[in-house]
């Protein structure tokens, strides 16, 4: 389950089963569903994990979300929060 | 009858939507097993839901929140419509689990569940052993969940093993971790029985000791620090052995909706043994109507309905006064704090029962969950 190699910024991740992630209007919320739970994602949290799709690379990943937020300093943040959501299991660094 | 979609009434503007609904479809079951927290009387209720009634819950249930969703019962399998269930499920967004004993599992319906967007099964087991597992359901099934477990892991589910632990099983907690790591499952839930319906008319027969428990804690973690984390496991203390009680259902209508198999709407599973409260039928109203608007869901909603040692006790934020059910069946009254907790003036009748079961409980007849023993209690309550 935790992957203990570290993403990469060529790396397309994806999001892995069992985890789904879908917004939740009742929830006004990107949530993670997982067998007997769920994760509410914060506002930031949900809009890095809305474009992994596994063909979006981290550094695109980035750089889109810096097109999105002009003037933001996201670099760090951004990779600090997948390099967390990585350690567990909730992405992985390929296909 | 309130339409679907009108607008909230103010009053009930700050009760969140459930998250968890627990669609209970059936209780025909083909396994017996001693400790299910089924009602005594499920064999004289009322006829199922049909399909289109299930569809209309799903839909009314995820348009005020419900997203994580139980198919369970009874044996769901037993219903020949699950699949169309389970594909309106998808359709809707809920994320689906299948709460099954594995029996009427064959590879088609599992196909066929994979296809309409099934997302998980929680397969149970009752013991490592054939012997206890057999003797503990009334059937024989060992081998077959061996089969359907295989079977998940053959169409990509992550699994989960649910087995719940009593004083028969508990001590071959070391073998029951060992046999879920040979079957590949991801998440074991090492489940200790709670006491209600069945479970708690065979209480005396199930609840383990101390000794017991500390034992099997022990090899939980003795196991736990072998695979890392390839494999989680819960292991749940019974509350019977804590001083403070559990939040139960996260609080009464706080996250947690159950609609048992006629399509009364309960706070929680076990609720409808509480006395001097109507239970809304799906039939009659809509989820919303019921989920905001019910005696049944608001009786114990908030904090407004306790009286100590729960009222003034900063800790009431944290367990929501513990359960309901257990506070009825411990105390007689439900509004009663959970006697769990040490501060309950109650709290003696549990370390009683924990005692009683120590001294005399292995003399006491087991009996088994079936449609013959149901009526036989249904008629006649304190047989």
């Amino acid at each position: 389950m935790a992957a203990d190699a570290t993403l990469r910024l060529e790396d397309a991740p994806r999001i892995c089963a069992p985890f789904r992630l879908q917004y939740e209007p009742a929830q006004s919320a990107w949530v993670l569903l997982y067998p007997e739970g769920m994760v509410r994602l914060s506002a930031s949290a949900g809009e890095i994990m809305k474009r992994i799709d596994g063909r979006l690379t981290v550094d695109g990943l980035i750089h889109d979300l810096e097109a999105a937020y002009p003037g933001a300093a996201l670099r760090k943040d951004v990779l600090d929060f997948m390099e967390a959501a990585h350690g567990r299991g909730w992405i992985s660094a390929g296909p | 009858m309130v339409a679907a979609g009108s607008a909230p009434d103010p009053s009930t503007a700050r009760i969140a939507g459930p998250r968890w609904l627990l669609a209970e479809l059936t209780y025909r079951c083909p396994l017996h097993c001693v400790f299910c927290y089924n009602p005594l009387d499920f064999a004289t209720q009322g006829a199922e839901l049909g399909t289109d009634q299930w569809l209309r819950v799903l839909g009314e249930a995820r348009a005020i929140g419900a997203v994580q969703l139980g198919l369970s019962g009874g044996e769901p399998l037993v219903r020949d419509d699950l699949e169309i269930l389970v594909a309106e499920a998808r359709r809707l967004g809920y994320y689906s689990n299948l709460i099954t004993s594995g029996v009427g599992l064959n590879e088609a319906r599992i196909r066929a569940f994979k296809d309409a967007g099934l997302d998980h099964i929680q397969l149970s087991f009752q013991d490592s052993t054939r012997e206890l597992n057999d003797f503990l359901s009334s059937t024989r099934t060992f081998e077959l969940k061996s089969k359907v477990a295989r079977l998940i892991k053959a169409y990509d589910y992550p699994m989960v093993l649910n087995v719940v632990i009593h004083r028969l099983n508990v001590d071959h907690v070391g073998q029951i971790l060992e046999m879920a790591e040979a079957l590949g499952a991801e998440y074991v839930e090492l489940a200790n029985t709670q006491y209600y319906g069945w479970g708690h008319l065979n209480r005396d027969r199930l609840l383990p000791t101390r000794e017991q428990l500390q034992r099997a804690e022990e090899a939980t973690n003795r196991f736990r620090d072998r695979v890392g984390s390839r494999m989680r496991v819960f292991f749940v203390v019974p509350d019977y052995f804590e001083t403070r009680p559990k939040a139960c259902m996260n609080g009464w209508g706080s996250v947690f909706l159950t609609v048992t198999p006629d399509g009364t709407a309960l706070p929680c599973h076990a609720a409808r043994m509480l006395p001097g409260l109507e239970f809304p039928n799906v039939a009659d109203a809509d989820v919303a109507t019921i989920w905001y608007q019910s005696e049944g869901f608001n009786r114990y909603r908030g904090d407004a309905w306790m009286r100590e040692p729960c009222r003034t006790c900063p800790e009431k934020v944290k367990d929501f006064g513990g359960c309901r059910c257990q506070a009825y069946l411990l105390t007689g009254d439900p509004a009663n704090a959970d006697p769990v907790c040490d501060l309950s003036p109650h709290h003696s009748r549990v370390t009683a029962a924990v005692e009683r079961a120590r001294e005399a409980g292995a003399a006491q007849p087991i009996v088994f969950r079936d449609a013959r023993n149901s009526r036989r209690l249904a008629n006649n309550p304190a047989a």
